[in-house]
């Protein structure tokens, strides 16, 4: 249980790290941030790359930003930074202190980080789900330059992404909510820090009592996180009620292609899906509007 | 492979050390700096045994390497006590019966001392879900959680005292 040898290198600027990178990522080197998958996946030996860029002490990297209408967080801030909600973030900072507590657990919360889990981009990721409902930009740095690269374009099945071996993803840029915003988070497993099983993120404007620009967000249960169409559909312009709750689930079950692993069957992770969307629509009826009215 | 140079400070004190890159901090906190309190259970960041400070946060130990820790303020379980008097939280394990083996006690007073320097208005209903983070195959938790709630006040004090 002890990682395979490897050489770790720890530069101080992203232009250092993009060069070792270069260098050492055509060989399996790879980017440690938290380490808190990673780590684990070498003292396994599922994983041994030869070398590690260590980016912990890059300058710059730990920061959140409040930019053009979006929130950035860059690659080595820790999930703990979300326990309380972050000011600056206003509605997205509630809706991240509610999901993170579902993250593991505490003390690998204090290590492990947003960026990290969306370059691994395991199918269970929390935030990996919260990226893909709310349709997120992460910017990528490589030798030849930056991109910025849609959610949903960026993670292309379970545990894999478009990212080119020697890119670092820097950045995440979710967009900011407005304060009126509904938004309801569900997650089931089966103990508290366990991957989940299956969980839903929403996120609705209440207009004239009706739900508009309606994102449902679907993770754990197929390959990658995604927002939901159909569920979409069948709430939009409806009130926010048990029976469009109800219809929504459906949908959701009806579009589905559920995955299946040695403890879980496909049929009960296909209708997991549509569980874990009507609880999630029911928690989005208790959003703290308090002050928005 | 080499073995590089290192300092790693623990509880205070310069530790000049040798290790390999892939060597945890975990195992040259014990093996190298002869501090034994921290103790290693699964080695893949699930059980916790190992938990300790890093510049206040308490992590895993086994999920970080030692190279990583240069330059850190770590904290064991052995800066705990001062001397012969305990720390608070140490004397609630012993009135509470919050151990039997106590191979996992280490990790549990580290993550708990910790949890409440970083966050000391921890709610109640968030401290079971605290101490599920860590593994206890005695099956104490009841004596645990008891443990905590004890002196959760008194660690609440110290933490708005320093502050």
């Amino acid at each position: 249980m002890k990682a395979a040898p490897f050489t770790l290198h720890r530069p101080a600027t992203v232009e250092e790290a993009v060069s070792l990178m270069a260098r050492y990522a055509e060989d399996g080197g790879l980017v440690l941030a938290g380490g808190q998958s990673l780590t684990p996946m070498m003292a396994l030996r599922v994983a041994y790359p030869p070398h590690l860029v260590d980016i912990n002490n890059v300058a710059g990297l730990d920061s959140l930003t409040a930019g053009e209408g979006y929130f950035g967080i860059g690659a080595t801030v820790r999930h703990a930074r979300f326990h309380r909600p972050v000011p600056e973030a206003g509605r997205l900072g509630e809706v991240l202190a509610t999901v993170v507590r579902h993250i593991a657990h505490y003390p690998i919360r204090q290590r492990g980080t947003f960026c990290g889990s969306l370059a691994h981009a395991d199918p269970a990721s929390e935030w990996c789900l919260v990226a893909a409902t709310l349709d997120a930009d992460l910017r990528l740095v490589g030798e030849g330059g930056e991109r910025l690269v849609p959610v949903s374009e960026f993670i292309d099945g379970a545990m894999s992404t478009v990212r080119e071996p020697e890119e670092i993803l820097v950045e995440a840029r979710l967009p900011l909510l407005a304060k009126e915003v509904r938004f309801g988070f569900y997650e089931f497993n089966r103990r508290a820090g366990d991957f989940a099983l299956g969980m839903a993120l929403v996120v609705y404007d209440l207009d004239g009592g009706v739900m508009r620009n309606v994102r449902v967000g679907l993770g754990g249960i197929e390959e990658k996180a995604r927002r939901i169409g159909v569920a979409e559909a069948a709430l939009e312009g409806q009130a926010a009620s048990a029976e469009a709750f109800a219809a929504a689930a459906a949908a959701t079950v009806d579009d589905v292609e559920a995955m299946e692993d040695a403890t879980t069957s496909q049929a009960y992770r296909r209708d997991l899906s549509g569980v874990v969307v009507r609880r999630a629509l029911e928690a989005s009826l208790d959003t703290d509007t308090r002050g928005t009215e | 492979m080499d073995k590089q140079s290192l300092q790693l400070t623990v509880n205070g004190e310069a530790h000049d050390i040798r290790v390999e890159h892939r060597k945890t901090l975990a195992d040259a906190i014990r093996d190298d700096c002869g501090l034994t309190g921290t103790h290693v259970g699964c080695e893949h960041g699930v059980c916790g045994a190992c938990t300790v400070m890093v510049d206040s946060r308490p992590v895993r130990s086994c999920l970080m390497f030692a190279h990583q820790a240069a330059g850190c303020d770590i904290r064991t379980v052995e800066s705990l006590a001062d001397g012969d008097d305990l720390h608070p939280l140490q004397q609630a394990f012993i009135d509470n019966h919050a151990l039997q083996c106590g191979f996992c006690t280490p990790g549990f007073l580290m993550l708990v001392a910790g949890a409440y320097e970083n966050d000391p208005d921890i709610e109640d209903s968030e401290l079971v879900e605290l101490l599920s983070s860590n593994l206890c195959r005695c099956t104490g938790y009841q004596n645990i959680i008891k443990a905590v709630r004890s002196v959760s006040g008194q660690l609440k004090a110290r933490t708005t005292e320093k502050a």
